[in-house]
């Protein structure tokens, strides 16, 4: 048995979570880009803070599109709701609330995660120090991980847990392609100038999917292959595809264990169905933004309905 | 200024005290470097487990660690033996004056105690008269405040009757301290303490409603994550496999207690409440109450939920009742208090009065309400104009005060920069009442950590100490 408060705690824990390692990827992809193509990086941080959601905020607080500004809104400003140590420390609050459902090995993984990160962001980053501290968020974020995979029982605290983090991931890649989704249109010439390709590696790098992609597909990049890799491809961990798998699986497993289906239930499996019959031709001649963009609505519905149907409020 | 006290390890007087022989030879095998290295050790398992504990008023440190101390506190099983029985006694009393007062009033009819201290006091709740609680105890965790004075002398210093806390203090302090020195536990014979969240749940279990079927559903009731002592409150319902519920998540369906959970609304039969009395049920007590339960009292008074401990029973651990405790022991159990009282001025009495305000420098003056060490005086640690001001609101408002001699509290030694160092300690014994009483062998000790201060609480600078309590 479980409350319907504490399955809401948990279900935002894990969305925090996921959301401040997402902060991290993203200005790192940002960073990237912003070294090697200096003309145009305000654009690039314009990009990252629109992928982020945070660009109105933003707008509202600084002038200039610079890697310090965007860093500090993105990483450690505590105005910003979405930064990394609001979502951590928002995460931390959830999982205090939720104490009881969670292993030691958890509560104190998430406990240290916050304590490091708050001595880490106390001051502004001197960008020398930029990459240390995003390895470092992205270190305690894995720390959690795996202690919550390595010692929480596989039970309905667990399958919520697991709905907060696939609905956040799912949202975060969605959101990346579509903030870049005119550079995957396909152009005139196939062959990617060098500018596409600096663009298309970044969208990989926002996901940390750079080098496995070249697992997986030729070592060059090709617009097709970026958007089937972050859309379709089952074995990549934050495709939406795989999002999706596990969103179906853990509904499920509440499902059955509850013997009683919801909305929810079927908005999941109709997204899967979408995503697992779909080609990525067929979406491109659909249109890739309308594709996107009808996919970040029904994920939002999607956890709208999981908060309905079981009682978070 | 310096009293001169008992000290539980070393008295001046007789030398080491038998109960610390084991530890003091183990003691002196140690390298202080490697106890020093471990008492940071103790801090880093504190902080990396969240046990905090928040203080009003102080917005940076919201989140605070009590200091712990690695010297532990030994009690023999001597002493201990009478000890229990002087608890044991009192909390009888307790139950017995509870139900009295509810009921028939008769030690009020006897004249034993003034009918005016309960009428006009705040904690007597006119909801609870003729409401008898399942199965008969009202106040069902008690958290009894002793002070040992010297090798025979121990006094009562408060009846925590209502919701005592510290509990989760006493079983991770001895988590830390086995974790710390696992040797030490091999070699002396101390009896364990960790078995209370299973005693609790089975004490709650047995006073259940009599109508509950099967299993009673078990919950406790916080007021949310950022009260004082919520890290307590998910510790002890984790440690019970319970749930750990709170208002919102509470309310009255069908004539029960029931709370929200991914399935529905699940009946609740037994609430171990960590919320006052007043903010319990909006529709009965103060009506801006965001963490109670809309109707509880009604479910209540129909017998078809427990509330540990019940509404009402601070009238019990009152401090103005406090100083009627020895006659309210003898008025209940027949015979006299095993375990004495502090001798107590009611300011309310006017020749009290004049005696506490004439020697206000001698004297600990406390607020009859007040709890944690908040709006009291220590008159011989207070400057003349404290004492002064305190005079005028003493003068002010006489009933709202008690006063009591400053006692010498018994010290412990500490681990210090400079070594073994005594200070003042008290200690708190848990209680459980159901259908029979249980005491847990050992408790919260705490401890002043300042040199030569008697305030213990951790609000105000105390810090904890393991209890052991020998198996001899």
């Amino acid at each position: 048995m479980l409350l319907g408060r504490t399955a809401n705690g948990l279900y935002w824990m894990n969305r925090y979570i996921e959301r401040a390692e997402n902060m991290a990827r993203l200005v790192d992809a940002g960073l990237r880009m912003a070294l090697t193509r200096t003309q145009s990086a305000s654009e690039e941080w314009n990009s990252v803070l629109l992928s982020a959601g945070s660009d109105v905020a933003f707008k509202q607080k600084y002038s200039d599109y610079t890697a310090a500004n965007v860093a500090d809104f993105l990483l450690r400003d505590t105005s910003n709701p979405s930064s990394t140590m609001s979502s951590i420390e928002t995460a931390r609050n959830n999982a205090r609330m939720v104490r009881t459902a969670l292993t030691r090995e958890t509560w104190e993984s998430i406990n240290e995660a916050w304590m490091a990160l708050k001595r880490m962001l106390a001051r502004p980053i001197d960008e020398r120090d930029l990459p240390s501290v995003l390895d470092a968020i992205k270190r305690e974020t894995a720390l959690i991980r795996g202690s919550f995979y390595g010692t929480m029982l596989r039970n309905e605290i667990f399958d919520f847990s697991q709905l907060g983090t696939y609905v956040e991931r799912a949202d975060n890649t969605a959101r990346i392609l579509d903030v870049k989704y005119y550079v995957l249109l396909p152009s005139i010439s196939w062959v990617g100038s060098t500018l596409d390709n600096y663009q298309w590696e970044s969208i990989l790098r926002s996901v940390s999917a750079h080098r496995s992609y070249r697992w997986v597909y030729d070592a060059d990049y090709k617009p097709t292959n970026i958007a089937d890799y972050l859309i379709l491809n089952v074995r990549m961990p934050r495709s939406l595809t795989f999002c999706y798998r596990f969103l179906a699986e853990h509904l499920k497993f509440l499902g059955d264990d509850y013997g009683e289906r919801h909305a929810c239930h079927a908005t999941a499996e109709k997204t899967q169905a979408m995503l697992r019959a779909g080609s990525i031709k067929d979406i491109f001649d659909a249109g890739l933004h309308e594709f996107l963009a009808g996919f970040i609505r029904d994920n939002t519905r999607l956890g709208d309905e999981i908060a309905q149907d079981y009682r978070f409020y | 200024m310096r009293l001169a006290a008992f000290d539980e390890m070393l008295p001046e007087v007789s030398g080491l005290r038998r109960p610390y022989s084991a530890y003091d030879r183990w003691l002196k095998e140690q390298d202080p470097a490697r106890l020093t290295e471990k008492m940071q050790d103790a801090e880093r398992v504190f902080r990396k487990t969240g046990i905090t504990f928040a203080v009003y008023g102080e917005q940076e440190a919201s989140e605070r660690l009590i200091p712990f101390d690695i010297v532990p506190r030994i009690i023999s099983g001597n002493e201990w033996r009478r000890l229990t029985q002087g608890i044991e006694q009192r909390v009888q009393a307790l139950n017995a004056f509870l139900d009295d007062i509810y009921h028939r009033q008769e030690i009020l009819r006897a004249g034993r105690v003034p009918k005016e201290l309960i009428a006009r006091n705040e904690a007597f709740l006119p909801e609870m008269i003729g409401v008898r609680p399942p199965a008969g105890v009202y106040t069902h965790i008690i958290g009894v405040d002793i002070v040992r004075i010297s090798e025979d002398e121990f006094y009562v210093l408060e009846d925590n009757a209502r919701t005592p806390s510290g509990v989760s203090y006493m079983l991770e302090n001895r988590e830390t301290m086995m974790q710390l020195f696992p040797e030490l536990f091999q070699k002396i014979k101390v009896r364990p303490v960790e078995n209370y969240p299973q005693l609790l749940r089975q004490s709650l279990a047995a006073v259940r409603p009599q109508r509950t079927k099967g299993a009673p559903t078990i919950a406790v009731l916080t007021p949310g994550s950022f009260n004082s002592a919520y890290f307590e409150h998910a510790f002890l319902a984790d440690q019970m496999g319970v749930q750990l519920v709170e208002g919102q998540d509470l309310r009255v369906v069908d004539g029960h207690v029931a709370m929200r959970t991914t399935e529905g609304y699940k009946q609740i039969d037994v609430l171990y409440r960590r919320v006052d009395d007043s903010f319990l049920d909006p529709l009965t007590f103060r009506p801006d109450s965001a963490l109670g339960i809309p109707g509880i009292m009604d479910v209540y008074r129909a017998g078809n939920i427990t509330i540990a401990n019940a509404p009402g029973t601070g009238i019990a651990d009152d401090k103005a009742i406090y100083s009627y405790m020895p006659e309210i022991v003898e008025f209940y159990t027949g015979r006299k208090a095993i375990l004495g009282n502090i001798p107590t001025w009611r300011c309310s009495e006017p020749d009290s009065l004049k005696y506490v305000l004439e020697h206000i420098h001698e004297l600990v003056i406390k607020e009859v309400h007040g709890s944690g060490g908040y709006g009291m005086l220590v008159g011989p640690a207070a400057t003349k104009k404290e004492c002064e001001e305190f005079s005028k609101k003493l003068a002010a408002k006489p009933s709202n005060y008690i006063a009591q001699p400053t006692l010498a509290l018994s010290t412990c030694p500490i681990l210090t920069d400079k070594g073994l160092a005594p200070r003042h300690v008290d200690l708190r014994p848990y209680v459980l009442v159901s259908d029979r009483i249980q005491i847990v062998p050992g408790g919260l000790t705490r401890v002043a950590l300042k040199e030569g201060s008697l305030v213990v609480n951790s609000s105000q600078g105390g810090g904890t100490k393991d209890t052991w309590v020998l198996d001899d």
